[in-house]
């Protein structure tokens, strides 16, 4: 008798997909560093569409009956309507449709196009760039009459969404990309049955708690005297970096990375999203920063404000397109 | 260079009827600030009835979440009130506010939210006046501006257009 809820009868294999749409291709990559559990996966899983590594087209999920799919990852943000209708297609085929990694869940990187307007996006990207050769000024459009009929390539949205958007999610997966090992527990546990298929919005394979409750680094309860750059300074090893005036993100950012990048002397840069019950990244940030200051008056504080380069960019680099606002006007 | 022909249209809510009225959020602390609107109602100041006042403990209590959450749900503009450097009841609390409220509205800014919808002012206890003359030109200064309509603004660019749709086997 089966004991797994999750599959029909214990020798049933778990249906897996992953759909890869606004990312950089790197979560994909954060599967395959499961390294040698791969072994394992395909043991426990048969998967039925994943363009990145294998052959399988639209048309293929299109004939698979509605809830075929156990497991679908979704990585990366909905930068047009392609992306949303597939999002739409694998939500309808998919008993547990999983956003994975950070772009899927909070929008990531490229959310911070929401800072720009269209037309913007399109002239660096199409004319004013020292790399553009494009004298006729040509820009995709949606349609073009050709002799076999019209084509359409997809619509470009005036904002990027994150997948919850769109589209009902089970599970969110955060992380730019996704750690492996936390990964592969979540993997198992969904697999195995000890968690639901049906889920809303629940974030798996991290932990509540902030980066700094990871963080080895010593606290020495300290005020921030000026704010430093990577590039302009080398920190001083064991201690801080927030203490030493480093814009770490540590203190607002969910842990499960085991708190790598401070502890190799680079400051946290949020990946993993607002830590906890947050839903601001950027704003707890803003709080934390603002209450380690040294400044005694309103002058001092205003000085040491203007030291920060680019506040909504260090500071909603992976969440924009979760933050309260999500977008410039 | 003309709009690329690509673009959905980013803009599309109706404009402002002329019976439009802005909406303020202010946040005040209880020692201080609140007071001062106090007194500047006992006193019976006119000040325009615009700003929805929500009392809080200490100014160092406002999260900036609070203030992006406001401009989020449809506030128009955001006013907060603590008291004056020095003053503080919990002797520090508003020196945090200090450094917050700059460093949010520089935010803000980079989100293209007119610095005229934020204002951050200390008022005291005695400052009913000046409580009434803030709220006065925080209305006037928004009220020029026009509707800020956030959730409108996302609603036409797509945000929570998937809502009616339903995960499998509900």
């Amino acid at each position: 008798m089966s004991t797994n809820p999750n599959t029909a009868t214990p020798a049933a294999k778990l249906k897996i997909a992953k759909y890869w749409a606004a990312s950089c291709g790197g979560c994909d990559i954060s599967l395959l560093e499961i390294g040698p559990n791969l072994l394992e996966l395909i043991k426990i899983a048969d998967v039925v569409f994943w363009p990145c590594a294998a052959d399988f087209k639209y048309e293929d999920v299109r004939n698979y009956p509605d809830g075929y799919i156990d497991l679908c990852f979704y990585n990366g943000g909905i930068r047009n309507s392609e992306q949303e209708e597939v999002a739409r297609l694998l939500r309808r085929k998919s008993k547990s449709l999983v956003a994975y990694g950070q772009c899927a869940a909070d929008g990531g990187i490229p959310a911070l196009a929401n800072l720009k307007t269209v037309k913007g996006i399109f002239n660096a990207s199409y004319h004013d760039n020292p790399s553009i050769d494009n004298p006729a000024g040509v820009e995709p459009q949606p349609v073009t009459p050709s002799e076999y009929g019209d084509l359409e390539i997809p619509r470009f949205y005036p904002q990027v969404l994150r997948l919850k958007d769109v589209v009902p999610v089970d599970y969110e997966i955060p992380g730019c990309p996704p750690q492996s090992d936390r990964v592969w527990e979540a993997i198992l546990a969904l697999a195995g049955g000890q968690v639901p298929l049906q889920n809303r919005n629940v974030k798996v394979a991290c932990f509540d708690k902030a980066v700094c409750d990871e963080c080895k680094l010593e606290k020495r309860q300290v005020r921030i005297k000026e704010f430093k750059r990577v590039h302009t300074s080398i920190p001083e090893p064991n201690w801080c970096l927030l203490e030493q005036g480093y814009l770490c993100v540590g203190p607002a950012t969910r842990s499960g990375c085991g708190a790598l990048c401070p502890q190799a002397g680079m400051p946290c840069e949020g990946c993993y999203g607002p830590a906890g019950d947050v839903v601001d990244q950027g704003t707890a940030m803003v709080s934390a920063i603002a209450s380690m200051l040294d400044a005694r008056t309103e002058e001092q504080a205003q000085a040491m404000i203007d030291q920060i380069a680019d506040p909504v960019g260090t500071f909603y680099r992976f969440t924009l397109g979760s933050s309260h606002l999500k977008a410039r006007k | 260079m003309s709009e690329p022909a690509n673009t959905a249209s980013t803009d599309t809510r109706p404009a402002a009827g002329p019976d439009w009225q802005p909406r303020i959020i202010g946040f005040l602390c209880y020692w201080c600030s609140y007071t001062g609107a106090d007194m500047a109602g006992t006193a019976r100041m006119k000040y325009p009835p615009n700003v929805d006042i929500i009392r809080v403990m200490c100014s160092g209590r406002i999260d900036p979440e609070l203030v992006t959450t406001a401009f989020a749900r449809g506030a128009d503009g955001v006013l907060v009130c603590g008291c004056h450097i020095g003053d503080c009841h919990y002797i520090t609390g508003n020196h945090k506010t200090m450094a917050r409220m700059p460093l949010l509205k520089r935010i803000l800014l980079d989100l293209g939210i007119e610095p005229e919808r934020f204002r951050h002012e200390w008022v005291s206890a005695a400052e009913g006046e000046k409580f009434s003359k803030l709220v006065a030109e925080i209305t006037e200064q928004v009220r020029r501006l026009g509707p800020l309509d956030w959730p409108g603004l996302m609603r036409t660019r797509g945000v929570g257009h998937g809502m009616d749709l339903k995960a499998w086997g509900e």
